[in-house]
């Protein structure tokens, strides 16, 4: 009896595993994306768009980011509490930059 | 015969069931970490946004030194060997740990040509003068200097979290080749490939933040 718990056991944690491991396919697929946002983005780092070149880079950043923590950091696959965790340290980081910039914007010019 | 040895493990592995391991505190103890780490070069991002905003013309100017051809290289070496992390843990998980140990080996590879590419960059600049206190980079607008200590500091930094993710690496090499990283044990391994997919990450945001300044 002790022996079927066990194997029911082993052949939960396989479904588990096979369930939480994406195919080699789906990582190369994301792969060629990376790739292919990083030739954008060289690519209009070249074109004169001026200020808009910044958020350019800064959104294509992002979106890479996005990729490579959803997928091969796994974050997509996770259980939620993962995702709520990393959703706050977005949160945490971005109040830092935002309350920074508010303050360099307000401030007495230094030079 | 490697067929056999994983039987073996898997046999092992499960008649010392009742040894504690918890994979979840394990991988959000990982992610803990990896959040300082985000802290700590956010401070930098943020130190090199004021200045970028305080000195414009200065960070073009200091920018066009860098080579963005070796930075798309070097992005693309990153890139790639985050892939080959990935794909090593899934044939981690499928059993095949030679394949899984060849992926690695390609990571470490890929690491060690980025270092290399590094390396030249850096001794490049170095001979021309351009390092901290150095003639050339003294004769540099404000902003010049202070995007050049930046560009030290923070693709250093980089540097020796590279390093420091391919010792990870290695241990982790290891423990595949000694069957204590198996099919239904592997979170250290995939903490290790979290841990690499940050280093990618941080440098994703370096990569146009200091050679693609326009």
């Amino acid at each position: 009896m002790k022996d079927t718990t066990r194997d029911t056991k082993a052949l939960e944690r396989e479904l588990e595993e096979e369930l939480h491991s994406t195919g080699y396919g789906t990582y190369i697929l994301v792969w060629l994306g990376l790739i292919g946002l990083t030739a954008i983005t060289v690519t209009v780092a070249g074109l004169n768009l001026g200020s808009f070149a910044l958020i350019a880079a800064l959104i294509i950043a992002t979106v890479k980011s996005a990729l490579v923590v959803n997928y091969f950091m796994h974050i997509k696959f996770d259980t939620p509490i993962f995702k709520i965790f990393v959703t706050i340290c977005i949160i945490v980081v971005l109040t830092i930059f935002i309350i920074t910039f508010f303050d360099y914007l307000y401030r007495e010019p230094l030079i | 015969m490697s067929n056999d040895s994983t039987d073996v493990t898997i046999a092992k592995s499960e008649s010392h069931s009742h040894v504690h391991r918890d994979d979840a505190g394990s991988k959000m103890g990982m992610w803990l970490f990896l959040f300082t780490e985000v802290l700590l070069f956010g401070g930098m991002f943020l130190a090199y946004a004021t200045y970028r905003f305080m000195y414009p013309q200065d960070f073009v100017n200091a920018a066009l030194r860098l080579d963005p051809i070796l930075g798309a290289v070097n992005t693309v070496i990153l890139l790639t060997s985050s892939l080959s992390v990935v794909l090593s843990i899934t044939a981690l998980q499928k059993n095949k740990k030679n394949l899984s140990l060849v992926y690695l080996s390609i990571t470490m590879l890929l690491a060690l040509t980025f270092l290399v590419i590094k390396y030249f960059e850096w001794s490049h600049k170095f001979e021309l003068g351009i390092y901290p206190k150095g003639p050339a980079l003294e004769s540099f607008a404000q902003g010049g200097k202070l995007f050049f200590g930046l560009y030290y500091l923070m693709t250093g930094l980089h540097g020796l979290h590279v390093v420091i993710g391919m010792t990870f690496i290695g241990f982790m090499m290891y423990f595949i080749s000694k069957n204590k990283q198996t099919a239904h044990n592997h979170q250290r391994t995939e903490n290790a490939g979290l841990y690499w997919h940050l280093v990618d990450l941080i440098w994703i945001f370096l990569f146009p933040l200091f050679y693609l300044v326009h």
